[in-house]
């Protein structure tokens, strides 16, 4: 409960920030410490040392995993304002109040980590949701970000209303807006118990989640929406609200796909293996670096899908890892791309020559979005696989991965590539020693992430 | 009356919803067309919220069973308003840009 108040406490004296001050730098330093504070707040909720206590009538549940993937959240976006702050304090003219719907997303985001029925789902989705619709559209002057926030919002709004039917239907069927709970008094109700309603539902409720995480078939608004967005944002909507969305996926079906039997598993799996094909082959062809990454963090999605496929206690602790790995390594290298003057790969020629550091930093995150060891991203995606080996059967699931993995690693090493081998004038804006030594922290901390994995989850265990 | 009746009719609406988001062209109608799924989405909760209350109350006739989708209803009101008051917004900034609240203008982003 602490990291929903606090949030949405901070969002607001952001907002009066903004009315106090107009140097921008304060509206950066002011976030930080608010997400240090929150990070605290959360902490101190996680070991229970300091709860508010609100009587939520059993529509929340803060359980470790939550909490813990709050933790996550809120470290990784410190991490993106401390590297990308710069950045955002140049896009557009109001600072202080994208930094208060940033704080009106994870309050979105702690919802979504701690939801238990329907409605606090339905009400997660949105309140993370319709700051995103704003912050697509930050660069009001620019057509292409206005075209990505019209085509998000009304993606966004359409699987809102489908997910809503979903509900409807579930509710119709069971009386109560608990997933996998029934209400309905022996044969006095008017609909008879294992309801066509309900498997209804539970199908359109699972398509416009995957609407949300962007999972093919489904997936059709994220490159154009991510290539529109400020890169900035781009960065924050790729990670951390996409981690989230897997979170509340994965808590959603946890134990409630009885009523759909073997098919949701035929249904999942359709949809894994679309979203790893759909999203590695199509990024092999992009030309943009900022377009790549769309179409990666779709195929990075199909990855973390095996968390919901699985389903047990090793799944939950791969999509932990998954989310730092991912968010961490997409981090960093949208904050050297937002920094670049050309986003194609020909505008990383020879930036290991002019920027070894930043080079270095980045080989590292583009290593780790490819699961390659020593990084963190290889123990991510050795979780989700092992979960799925796991379960038992399926291996054929497994091995397409791994090849959709490999095929993954062409179009991460061309940018390396370009950066070591090839010859070129990478074209910077100035940067400041402390984003070389964020850069290089970062980096040092995926490959002791990726060294001893343990580090992360021993976390969750305390 | 019996609860089909309820559900065709809210059913119908939620497609006459899709197939106008998914079929017409005028972001502005697109919106509306949204705004209709979210209305059968209602209605059909308040049938639904009256069945099982009618359902339960033989039993129990101080019972509270149903209420709980109506009050769903006002939480999607209540998005719904919020949505309506950021989707505006983006279609007026559009419309300031490229004097025009044609969807096929989103093409522009595809290569």
């Amino acid at each position: 409960m602490n990291a929903i108040i606090v949030s949405a406490l901070l969002g607001v004296v952001m907002m009066f920030t903004g009315i106090i001050s107009q140097k921008k730098s304060v509206h950066t330093a002011v976030a930080s410490v608010g997400l240090l504070l929150l990070l605290l707040a959360n902490l101190l909720n996680h070991y229970g040392l300091f709860v508010i206590h609100v009587d939520t009538r059993g529509m929340f549940n803060f359980e470790q995993f939550g909490m813990y993937f709050n933790s996550i959240a809120i470290f990784a976006t410190l991490v993106y304002v401390l590297l990308s702050g710069k950045t955002i304090e140049h896009t557009g003219v109001s600072t202080a109040d994208f930094y208060a719907l940033i704080f009106f997303v994870l309050c979105g985001v702690s919802i979504l980590s701690g939801f238990n029925g329907l409605l606090m789902l339905f009400l997660g989705i949105e309140i993370m949701t319709i700051p995103l619709y704003i912050l697509t559209g930050a660069d009001k002057r620019n057509l292409k970000s206005n075209e990505a926030s019209l085509k998000y919002f009304l993606m966004g709004s359409f699987s809102t209303g489908i997910m809503l039917m979903g509900i409807t239907l579930i509710y119709g069927a069971t009386g109560t807006f608990t997933m996998g709970e029934s209400n309905v008094i022996g044969s006095g109700g008017l609909i008879p118990k294992t309801s066509f309603l309900e498997i209804a539902g539970a199908i359109l409720i699972f398509v416009s989640m995957c609407f949300k995480v962007s999972a093919a078939p489904f997936h059709f608004w994220t490159p154009d929406v991510y290539d529109g967005a400020p890169g900035v944002f781009t960065s924050f909507m790729a990670t951390i609200v996409k981690a989230a969305g897997f979170i509340a996926f994965v808590r959603l079906y946890e134990n409630n796909t009885a009523m759909l039997g073997p098919t949701w598993r035929i249904l999942l799996s359709f949809v894994i293996i679309s979203t790893l094909l759909i999203g590695n082959i199509t990024a092999v062809f992009q030309q943009s670096v900022k377009r790549m990454l769309a179409y990666s963090s779709i195929a990075q999605a199909g990855f973390m899908l095996f968390a919901l496929y699985s389903a047990n206690d090793l799944a939950k602790e791969g999509i932990l890892l998954y989310s730092v790995a991912y968010s961490l390594a997409t981090i960093g290298i949208f904050a050297i791309l937002i920094k670049m003057k050309d986003y194609t790969f020909d505008g990383f020629n020879g930036l290991a020559k002019s920027q070894p550091l930043l080079a270095f930093a980045m080989a590292v995150c583009l290593l780790s979005l490819a699961g390659i060891p020593l990084t963190a991203g290889f123990f991510a995606k050795y979780y989700m696989l092992a979960s799925v080996v796991k379960t038992g059967g399926s291996l054929w699931l497994v091995v397409i991965a791994v090849l959709f993995a490999a095929v993954s690693a062409y179009y991460y090493f061309r940018v390396i590539q370009a950066m070591y081998f090839k010859d070129g004038e990478a074209e910077l804006m100035e940067l400041t020693p402390a984003f070389k030594t964020g850069m290089l922290a970062l980096a040092v901390l995926i490959i002791l992430v990726g060294i001893f994995p343990t580090i992360v989850l021993n976390f969750f265990y305390f | 009356m019996p609860i089909q009746y309820y559900i065709f009719l809210c059913l119908t609406l939620f497609c006459i919803g899709i197939v106008g988001v998914l079929t017409r062209r005028n972001a502005i109608i697109v919106f509306m067309c949204i705004e209709l799924m979210l209305n059968a989405v209602n209605l059909l909760l308040v049938a639904f919220s009256k069945m099982h209350h009618a359902a339960s109350v033989g039993n129990n006739p101080a019972t509270t069973a149903g209420i709980e989708g109506q009050l769903f209803v006002f939480f999607i009101m209540v998005v719904a308003a919020a949505e309506v008051s950021v989707g505006l917004a983006i279609i007026v900034m559009m419309y300031r840009n490229t004097h025009s609240v044609d969807i096929n203008f989103l093409n522009r982003l595809k290569n």
